[in-house]
């Protein structure tokens, strides 16, 4: 009994860890390793990251805050270019048809990783401790951490 | 150093510091204007009725600390306290004369303080002649002056620039979380609480740099989020707000140009704006006229071209945790980048 307070401690330091000055995950790596995590998931501050990030960087310009509108959707199980962290960070940094613009060199590839944990929690695929419980918006749904994971269906471009 | 040796090398030094240094650049009791000077003359008269109050409190604890027992009771081998009703009658005295003065020591301090505080809020306020909006943000802080004419108003940050002798009113917001604005030198601290502007008055009597900072915990770098009121002439004040209210020069030598192209390329333009240019961004400060201001990252470091490099490479070395990315630039880039910083005067 005494040893679980210990335990709860010892799992949620990940979580809680602020490294300023790490290196990103390498890209080669995750694109080339099909099971590739993106240890940014697992952090909070990360994905509290990403969604300052997400309206600082005006990705709700069109994407609002995960609904869509001129951009397609991103909370809900539809994925036009996959749904895997890797697959999401080249989306964000090659820019895709229609309208989604490319951000390589203007968004710094850390902050790009941080975007991308935080659009996939936006449907519920990171771990729950970590993602984010309370919107600094007014909020329009459930917060991220009581998101349920949504199955990935992968369409076609509209 | 064990925990109970008193470094008295290093008390002397604090107290010499807090002495002779203590009258300069942010400091409560070097006032430079009404709203200071109040409080700081309310500051003194506690001080040195607070001081005597502590004397007299202390001698009375050594006196009972210190006294020898009556001959009798030593003598008579018996710890008896003898009771002698007139002794205990002035006793009682004593001490209900003691809590009467403290009483009215406390209502005394109440009043003048309360007194101080709308004394403060009744200097006159003359027609406004500058209204300054402050943004607080998690680390720096946004200038605004506001003017009617869209064309005359000036964007800055972390320094304040305002005439001599006026009152000037700044309204305080903030973009994120709780910071609070103080200048020692001019007045007391305002909270600048997000969803609930509130409004200051200053006034500077005499001219000088003063220094001021964020005074409410507001995240990783609250203790580095410093910013400047430079007070000067009425000349001296136009003439910086003329300058200040030019876009970006649009001249610009080879490798300056070149820095502008790396800078709207890079991650530059997502967080900042140059007036003047296409870089647009509303993250970050305003860069417009860097180069004409002393301190760069909200007074952490001197504006120089070494810091300036030092910033851009890797700012998280300098301000861990603060919002502004390292920049990947080789050295030759950086070069291009500072010539363009150091056009912008």
């Amino acid at each position: 009994m005494a040893l679980l307070p210990v335990a709860l401690t010892v799992t949620s330091c990940k979580r809680e860890e602020r490294n300023f000055n790490t290196p990103p995950p390498n890209v080669s790596e995750a694109q080339t390793n099909p099971s590739f995590k993106n240890p940014l998931e697992e952090n909070a501050y990360s994905l509290s990251e990403g969604k300052r990030l997400f309206s600082q960087y005006n990705c709700n310009g069109c994407h609002a805050q995960g609904g869509g509108g001129m951009g397609p959707a991103l909370m809900d199980e539809k994925w036009i270019y996959g749904a895997r962290p890797e697959q999401v960070f080249a989306t964000i940094v090659e820019g895709r048809p229609n309208g989604m613009p490319s951000f390589r060199d203007r968004v710094p590839e850390t902050q790009v990783w941080q975007l991308s944990a935080y659009v996939r929690s936006l449907s519920g695929h990171v771990p729950k401790d970590a993602a984010s419980s309370r919107d600094d918006h007014m909020q329009g749904k459930p917060p991220e951490s009581r998101t349920k994971e949504q199955p990935i269906k992968n369409t076609s471009p509209p | 150093m064990r925990a109970r040796q008193i470094n008295w090398g290093f008390l002397t030094w604090v107290a010499l510091v807090n002495t002779t240094v203590a009258a300069t650049t942010q400091s409560s009791v070097d006032p430079a204007g009404p709203q200071a000077q109040h409080i700081s003359q309310l500051w003194w008269v506690m001080l040195y009725l607070l001081t005597g109050v502590f004397i007299l409190v202390m001698s009375l604890l050594s006196i009972g600390a210190f006294r020898r027992r009556s001959k009798a009771a030593e003598t008579s081998g018996r710890n008896v306290i003898q009771t002698d009703s007139l002794r205990e009658t002035k006793m009682a005295r004593v001490v209900m004369g003691g809590v009467v003065v403290t009483t009215v020591i406390l209502f005394a301090l109440l009043v003048s303080s309360f007194i101080v505080g709308r004394t403060i809020y009744s200097i006159p306020k003359e027609p406004t002649v500058l209204t300054i909006d402050i943004t607080g943000h998690q680390w720096w802080w946004d200038v605004r002056y506001e003017n009617q004419v869209a064309s005359q108003i000036v964007t800055t940050a972390n320094e304040i620039h305002i005439p001599v002798g006026r009152q000037i009113l700044f309204k305080l917001n903030s973009a994120d979380v709780i910071h609070s604005f103080w200048v020692p030198n001019l007045h007391g601290k305002t909270d600048l609480i997000p969803g609930h502007p509130a409004e200051t008055w200053l006034k500077a009597d005499r001219t000088g740099v003063y220094r001021g900072q964020c005074a409410e915990f507001c995240g990783h770098q609250h203790a580095h989020m410093a910013f400047e009121v430079v007070v000067e002439s009425e000349e001296q004040f136009q003439a910086w707000y003329e300058s200040q209210l030019k876009s970006a020069p649009a001249q610009l030598t080879s490798s300056q140009s070149r820095g502008l192209q790396l800078f709207l390329s890079k991650p530059c333009v997502m967080c900042h704006t140059i007036q003047g240019t296409d870089a647009g961004g509303k993250v970050g400060p305003d860069l417009t006229h860097l180069a004409s201001r002393q301190t760069i990252a909200a007074g952490a470091l001197q504006n120089n071209r070494t810091n300036l490099s030092r910033w851009i490479l890797n700012s998280q070395d300098v301000k861990p945790g603060n919002h502004m990315p390292p920049i990947p630039l080789n050295s030759e880039e950086l070069n291009f980048v500072l010539d363009y910083l150091e056009s912008l005067k």
